[in-house]
């Protein structure tokens, strides 16, 4: 098949594959699109690693996240640093959390993070609050966030803490009858 | 050749083991400025690991011993220096112990459970590089350790094979992947429309496959040794055009409608002959021909349950009302879409949503509101009830009409009385679920639960209207019974006339001196069946692309042009643009399968016209789709395990398979066509080659086995056996409903213990406002 690409080592696609849920082709799309974000930056030879990191303006404004109301914070979740900067590792890693073959827990895992706006590791009341606004695009009143956030604090909280831990969120979303990205 | 493989092999582990050797030296070197940090991380990767560095440790203490498993152990924490693990490699493996090698074996099998499972870990994708690229070093080296004198070869030999087999695989995988046709399409219509109209692609893209299966039975099987190997047209009367069709034979209406040329040909039952053997390769045609009509079916049951089971597997589970408002907040998104309007329509729809849910929390239960409801819901079915009498008598009327004609001669009459039943048919599928979305309006359901109505309606629809068909097929067919009766005897007649009189004893088949299209013949009702079914599957998909032309493509021109000079405005006014009418999509595609499944046996070119009819579908419908529909207003998620569909499948498989098996049991096939001729039943074909073909040992066995005494009792202990399966079964469930209770009510305990402790807590240490302690969760 495709053996003449010279962006990645056989070796590398085999260790991308490992890590990932792509197929090898995938994965080289996967940097054609990594490149067009930013071709001044992204280099088309991959054999070094090199360190090149896509700023987070580029990467929210793909078409994949364009509407998403969460766009921000799945890019911060799988950024290393504070802007929300993504290398080509995170890219790969974020695309294969949010394939749809990825397991339940996984994404489990990441929607935790993708959630918790101030990453206390909890998810907290003004998470609660900042979630339903980005899904209702602030349509609701105060009162009635107010009464939607304790519903779902007193729904899932099992350990009466007042905030969601990550025990809590599995046993809540592993439940879920459409819980699918 | 084998031991030149097995060489290979073990040098290929030499030399892997020596650049594994060197690879680890300069990654040691990089690693070691902060090896502190590292060790910190393995320990946290995996419990092995620990283990190992503590080993390697105490066996630096020791220094004792320099067998190839401490090398590896302190290898693996990097504390070494390079020089013992290249030295330690020249050493010989007979020095491990038992104890040792056990344990070495399980580390190894870690290492490749954890290489088997690392992308379903949730590190960042560097840390799971490096993990990946240590923990196949490590295999790479030690692997070759395990085999043991004389199995040494043997195990190398072994280890190689399942490295290429981990390869091929993966390689298949790619390759696979690769093969999954229009998945780009797909996604494009995901992320303008939301993965509810996705879902009807996604069916449609799974029907493809197996209808290519289907096809590549009947035509490998079938069709194509007929055309090689039997004997060729012309040549027998069942291969022949009949003298009075002989002139038209070749006409273009003819052919459309599948007779003339078209007839007699290999893509129906009666073309067939019934020769046991045909060609050089003794082909048994009709054991051929009857076994792939059962394999068929076998294999779409088989398919249809597998994915339904495979379906209920990954099915999330949970359909209890407790987390209500937590699945709205965080699930409710569907991250599919991509597109502008889509997305707003979505978050209108959220919205409305949660306003509804607050107002129910808020007032629980509406009384007013309900008794109206009610009274809606049953109003509703009340005029769905009343459609689908009407239509059914409207089939029944235009059959009796239809059958008027055929009695008196189709030749007298013009195009719509001929094409009447499938026209009605068509235009009731037609219109018929535009109605039934009218009265659903009434109901006020949530959409998905709304679209299971709109879904179990005109699957009733459809299944009434299949079935009214059916029983005028079994009318017609009776009646060709009895022409067929009435042929036979003027056969014998003509044969005597032929003979001047005299009746010769044993005429198997026509004389050879008449012309093979002069021969009378018998009605061949067979051929009648497949014809009807291939005419109505052609029409239904005439009738579809017609629909989607006019009704979608034009009515979006019409919108789209006329809205500069109209008086209202046409694009958010009345006609506006349609919306993709998932549910009708699916069950014309179920009823098309269900069509292919019943009369595939008698026409072997059903699965082929299918397959044309799907292919062009899903291009014709995804431009359609993209270029004339709107999403909908209210955008819901599909659920993933579509099972409702596999249900309906599974049911139509099952109405479709009763007529074919009911004709195929209890009907004698013609005297004179097809390849079960002569014969008083269809399925005698498989006596017929026991007896020919195989041993009499295992013939008196399967006659055996064929003994009432044998079959009851099996009939009943098969029923025994369901009704012990159900009956477990359900005592599992209700075990399940019980822990499930058992576990929420723990869990309120937990809840109300947890809380007194935290008011308690709370209380103790009002004055001292501590700090929230951070949990020991992720790092990074």
């Amino acid at each position: 098949m495709g053996n003449k690409q010279t962006i990645f080592t056989d070796e590398q696609l085999d260790a991308y594959q490992d890590c990932s849920f792509f197929t090898r082709k995938e994965i080289l799309r996967l940097h054609e699109r990594y490149h067009e974000l930013a071709p001044h930056i992204v280099p088309m030879d991959y054999t070094r690693n090199p360190d090149v990191k896509v700023p987070k303006q580029l990467i929210i404004n793909m078409p994949e996240l364009m509407e998403n109301p969460f766009k921000e914070r799945i890019v911060h979740s799988f950024s290393e640093d504070e802007e929300g900067s993504l290398s080509f590792n995170d890219f790969v890693d974020m695309f294969s959390a949010l394939s749809e073959t990825a397991p339940r827990e996984l994404k489990a895992v990441y929607a935790f993070k993708v959630y918790d706006f101030n990453t206390d590791n909890f998810i907290c009341k003004s998470d609660l609050e900042q979630t339903l606004n980005k899904l209702t695009k602030e349509d609701l009143t105060e009162e009635e966030i107010t009464l939607v956030c304790e519903k779902v604090i007193e729904e899932a909280d099992m350990d009466a803490d007042g905030k969601l831990g990550f025990a809590d969120f599995e046993n809540m979303i592993s439940k879920a009858p459409d819980f699918l990205r | 050749r084998k031991n030149r493989e097995k060489k290979d092999g073990e040098e290929e582990e030499v030399e892997d083991g020596e650049t594994a050797a060197d690879r680890r030296k300069k990654y040691k070197k990089r690693r070691l400025k902060d090896a502190g940090i590292d060790v910190a991380q393995y320990e946290e990767t995996c419990k092995s690991r620990k283990n190992q560095a503590k080993d390697g440790g105490d066996l630096k203490k020791s220094k004792k011993r320099k067998k190839r498993k401490g090398k590896k152990r302190k290898g693996s924490s990097n504390r070494t220096t390079p020089n013992s693990l290249i030295c330690s490699d020249s050493e010989s493996e007979e020095e491990l112990t038992e104890e040792e090698l056990a344990k070495l074996k399980e580390a190894l099998e870690e290492k490749k459970k954890l290489i088997a499972t690392l992308r379903n870990k949730s590190w960042k994708m560097k840390k799971k590089l490096e993990v990946l690229k240590d923990a196949q070093d490590f295999v790479e080296k030690f692997e070759g350790a395990l085999g043991k004198g004389k199995n040494k070869q043997f195990y190398a030999f072994k280890v190689m094979m399942s490295k290429k087999w981990i390869k091929f695989q993966r390689d298949f995988d790619n390759f696979k992947t690769a093969c999954i046709p229009w998945e780009r399409k797909i996604k494009e219509i995901e992320s303008h429309f939301g993965s509810s109209v996705a879902s009807y692609f996604i069916f449609l893209r799974w029907m493809y496959g197996i209808n290519i299966i289907l096809f590549g039975l009947t035509f490998g099987l079938i069709m194509v040794p007929e055309a090689l190997m039997a004997k060729p047209y012309g040549s027998i009367p069942r291969k022949t055009v009949p003298r009075a069709e002989e002139a038209g034979a070749m006409n273009f209406a003819t052919l459309w409608d599948f007779s003339g040329f078209a007839q007699y040909s290999v893509l129906f039952y009666g073309y067939y002959n019934n020769q046991r053997t045909i060609g050089w390769l003794k082909f048994r045609l009709p054991l051929s021909y009857f076994l792939v009509g059962v394999g068929a079916i076998g294999y779409s049951f088989m398919v249809v349950i597998r994915t339904m089971a495979k379906n209920a597997h990954d099915d999330g589970g949970g359909d209890d009302n407790s987390f209500n408002f937590s699945w709205k907040m965080f699930t409710s998104w569907d991250y599919l879409i991509g597109n502008p309007e889509t997305a707003d329509n979505k978050f209108a729809s959220i919205t409305t949503s949660f306003k509804e849910a607050i107002v129910e929390e808020q007032e629980s239960r509406r009384d007013e509101n309900i008794h109206l409801t009610r009274f809606l819901r049953v109003l509703a079915n009340f005029f769905a009830l009343c459609t689908l009498a009407g239509s059914g008598y409207l089939i029944y009327f235009v059959v009796r009409r239809s059958q008027k004609f055929a009695l008196e001669g189709l030749e007298n009459y013009g195009w719509w009385e001929r094409n009447e039943v499938n026209m009605v048919m068509s235009l009731l599928g037609m219109f018929c679920p535009t109605l039934f979305d009218v009265i659903s309006a009434l109901e006020n359901y949530h959409p998905r639960i709304a679209l299971r109505w709109q879904l179990g309606r005109i699957f009733a629809l459809f299944l009434g209207n299949l079935y009214t068909f059916i029983i005028a097929l079994m009318d017609e067919i009776n009646l060709k019974l009895e022409e067929e009766m009435i042929v036979k005897q003027n056969m014998t007649i003509w044969l005597a006339n032929l003979y001047n009189g005299t009746v010769p004893e044993n005429v198997t088949g026509p004389p050879l001196d008449v012309d093979p299209a002069d021969v009378p013949r018998g009605p061949c009702w067979e051929t009648m069946v497949g014809q009807e079914f291939v005419r109505l599957t052609v029409s239904d998909t005439v009738t579809t692309y017609i629909t989607i032309l006019i009704g979608d493509f034009l009515k979006a021109v019409f919108v789209r042009f006329f809205n500069y000079c109209w008086c209202w405005d046409l694009e958010y006014g009345f006609p506006s643009y349609s919306e993709f009418d998932i549910s009708g999509n699916v069950l014309g595609l179920i009823f098309n399968q269900g069509m292919i499944w019943m009369g595939a046996f008698y026409a072997p070119c059903l699965p082929a016209i299918n397959v044309i009819r799907l292919h062009t579908s899903m291009y014709l419908q995804c431009w359609a789709v993209m270029c004339c529909n709107v999403p909908h207003a209210r955008v819901f998620k599909a659920s993933r395990s579509n099972n409702f569909y596999m249900a309906m499948l599974l049911f139509i498989l099952f109405l479709s398979t009763l007529p074919v098996v009911y004709t195929v049991v209890s009907i004698p096939p013609s005297f004179d066509c097809g390849p079960f001729s002569g014969k008083t039943r269809m399925f005698e074909v498989i006596g017929e080659t026991l007896e020919h073909d195989f041993p009499s040992l295992f013939r008196k066995f399967f006659n055996l086995a064929s003994n009432p005494g044998v079959i009851l009792p099996f009939i009943l202990l098969m029923v025994l056996s369901i009704y012990y399966l159900n009956a477990t079964s359900k005592g599992y469930k209700a075990m399940n409903l019980e822990l499930k209770k058992k576990l929420q009510s723990q869990a309120e305990e937990n809840k109300r213990k947890n809380k007194e402790r935290a008011l308690k807590a709370r209380e103790n240490q009002q004055i001292s406002m501590e700090p929230q302690a951070n949990p020991k969760g992720e790092k990074g």
